[in-house]
């Protein structure tokens, strides 16, 4: 078998040309039915979450339909600001891929009140990472009301809720 | 299912796999496709339908990249289409490429596939971010490691793995790839380098993370008339299957890989595999990342789940063990073209069952073979069983 190919060394591709690409690209994503009204809750204090009468499975995020049974959903049903972290990472690399002296700490949390296993992205905060463990009980700090917007990021992160392992 | 015809892989080419390839796009994509072609007995003007498989346009800044792509695959005026399931899509192609031909449609087909991801500068990973939910996910920074990151957590967690039981499969595949004429990050490591290697997102080190590659892949696929006429050593495509999960993945349990599960069984019935640890004998499930290598094997049904950890450290999965794992090097050691990748998963195999495997061909005349991609959103699994 012949394999072609001519792999450029570093130099040479320093030398390449290079076109700086700026499209100015505005985008207007709908939240939608099912995540607007979780939005709102947000702004509110609350993580709503929304029940399938037929797999009667409780959600979060909430969604407009059930993509099991494939019935619309609007039985919505306020979840507590708790949970507990499923699995969770370490991440040294930031979105751009510049290295982090303090490394942030993603994690998925089955939040409480939801059905077992139903859970959101989102991040931990005032833990020390080598202290960080599945199953972990955490509860949502907020934004000041104030300073809320109804976005993800009106909870800042989730902490560990101490005294209940 | 009842297949309409059967069909053959009778041709196979790739490129090197590189950091930063001269080449562009749709030179890589002559090169293996000219390869695949000359191995095959087919000429080009016998080829009557075109499948070329190319993951995410913001690698290569071009908008419709498949159409860009088309005349380095031999696309132009045929019947062409492509094939994009994200890092799946390498064996997606073989699918469709399986389609045009068992449906009667065509007698031939040209699969291709291409990544040329370098273009993207500095780091092609920040275009993979908008895989993400633009409302409730992305505006928490997210990085594409972060998925691998927790579902690799989620993996150990459940099954008590260890780091150093998963560096194994590092150290394992970038020690093949130094059999590999295509390879790009072919190399002896031991355990501890692989434990020592910069921590990216925890539990993931730098060398359990395939590299960023350009590069091609090509294979030949025709009806059973002409493949028995002009190919002394046809290899059969015996099984295809692919499977999609939920996009709410905060929502599914990331030990296990469901939708690979499901894809595999699509592909064993049609098969006629009823043991699929006894009755495959070498395997390229996708090893973006080394644990991922693990999780596949369970997926496709080749171990017990959790068991995949042990059966690597028994050195069940090297080329001389009794199911060679990724005998290629993989993603691992030969390099992550993305969608080329996947399709190089299957030239190996084709290779490994025709005996033309060279200094990686595994011993004991294996006839039958599985090769797998994994993509989109940890979500999509395609499989394929090529047997002699």
């Amino acid at each position: 078998m012949k394999v072609r190919g001519k792999d450029l060394k570093k130099d040479d591709f320093e030398r390449t040309i290079k076109i700086e690409y700026h499209p100015k690209l505005l985008y207007a994503w709908d939240a939608g039915y099912a995540v607007g009204k979780f939005l709102q809750g947000l702004k509110e204090g609350k993580i709503l979450g929304i029940r399938c009468r037929k797999c009667d499975r409780i959600l979060v995020p909430p969604r407009a339909f059930c993509e099991l049974c494939f019935v619309p959903l609007d039985e919505w049903v306020e979840l507590k600001d708790t949970g507990r972290v499923n699995t969770f990472s370490i991440s040294y690399i930031s979105w751009d891929v510049r290295r982090l002296e303090k490394p942030e700490i993603p994690a998925v949390i089955e939040i409480d009140g939801a059905s077992p296993g139903i859970g959101i992205l989102h991040l931990l905060g005032e833990v020390k990472p080598e202290e960080v463990k599945v199953g972990m009980k955490v509860k949502a700090v907020w934004k000041k009301e104030s300073e809320r917007i109804g976005a993800i990021t009106d909870i800042l992160y989730f902490k560990p809720l101490k005294g209940e392992e | 299912m009842k297949p309409y015809r059967k069909v053959a892989v009778i041709g196979a080419g790739l490129t090197k796999f590189m950091r930063r390839a001269l080449e562009t796009g749709r030179e890589l994509s002559f090169y293996a496709a000219k390869e695949a072609l000359s191995s095959s007995g087919l000429k080009f003007k016998d080829i009557q339908s075109v499948v070329m498989a190319t993951a995410p346009d913001a690698f290569d800044g071009v908008h419709m990249k498949g159409e860009y792509l088309a005349d380095g695959a031999g696309g132009f005026k045929r019947p062409y289409m492509r094939s994009y399931v994200g890092g799946g899509s390498g064996v997606f192609a073989i699918i469709h490429g399986w389609y045009m031909v068992a449906s009667g449609m065509f007698d031939t087909c040209l699969v291709v596939a291409e990544e040329k991801m370098s273009s993207c500068q500095p780091h092609p990973q920040a275009a993979f971010n908008s895989i993400y939910d633009h409302t409730l996910e992305r505006p928490l920074g997210v990085n594409l490691l972060w998925i691998f990151a927790l579902e690799m957590q989620r993996y150990m967690h459940v099954h008590k793995i260890s780091e150093e039981e998963i560096a194994l499969v590092s150290v394992k595949n970038k020690k093949n790839a130094l059999d590999h004429p295509s390879a790009q990050v072919a190399e002896e490591v031991t355990v501890k380098d692989v434990l020592n290697s910069e921590i990216m997102a925890w539990p993931v080190r730098r060398l359990m993370v395939s590299p960023t590659s350009d590069g091609a892949a090509a294979i030949v696929l025709a009806a059973e008339h002409i493949a028995r006429r002009v190919s002394e050593k046809p290899v059969w495509i015996e099984g295809i299957g692919w499977c999609l999960d939920t996009s709410f993945w905060t929502n599914r349990d990331l030990y296990y890989p469901d939708y690979v599960e499901k894809a595999a069984r699509m592909a064993y019935e049609m098969a006629g595999i009823k043991e699929p640890s006894k009755e495959i004998h070498i395997a390229e499930p996708y090893d973006p990342f080394a644990y991922k290598e693990l999780h596949h094997m369970e997926g496709l049904l080749l171990c017990k789940r959790g068991e995949a950890a042990k059966l690597t450290a028994k050195g069940v999965t090297q080329r001389n063990g009794d199911l060679p794992v990724c005998p290629s090097g993989g993603l691992l050691g030969v390099g992550n073209p993305i969608a080329a990748a996947g399709l190089m998963k299957v030239c190996e195999i084709f290779w490994q069952l025709r005996g033309e495997a060279g200094k990686r061909q595994v011993p004991g005349n294996p006839k039958r073979g599985v090769a797998q991609a994994w993509g989109d959103l940890m979500q999509v699994g395609t499989v394929v069983v090529l047997g002699i």
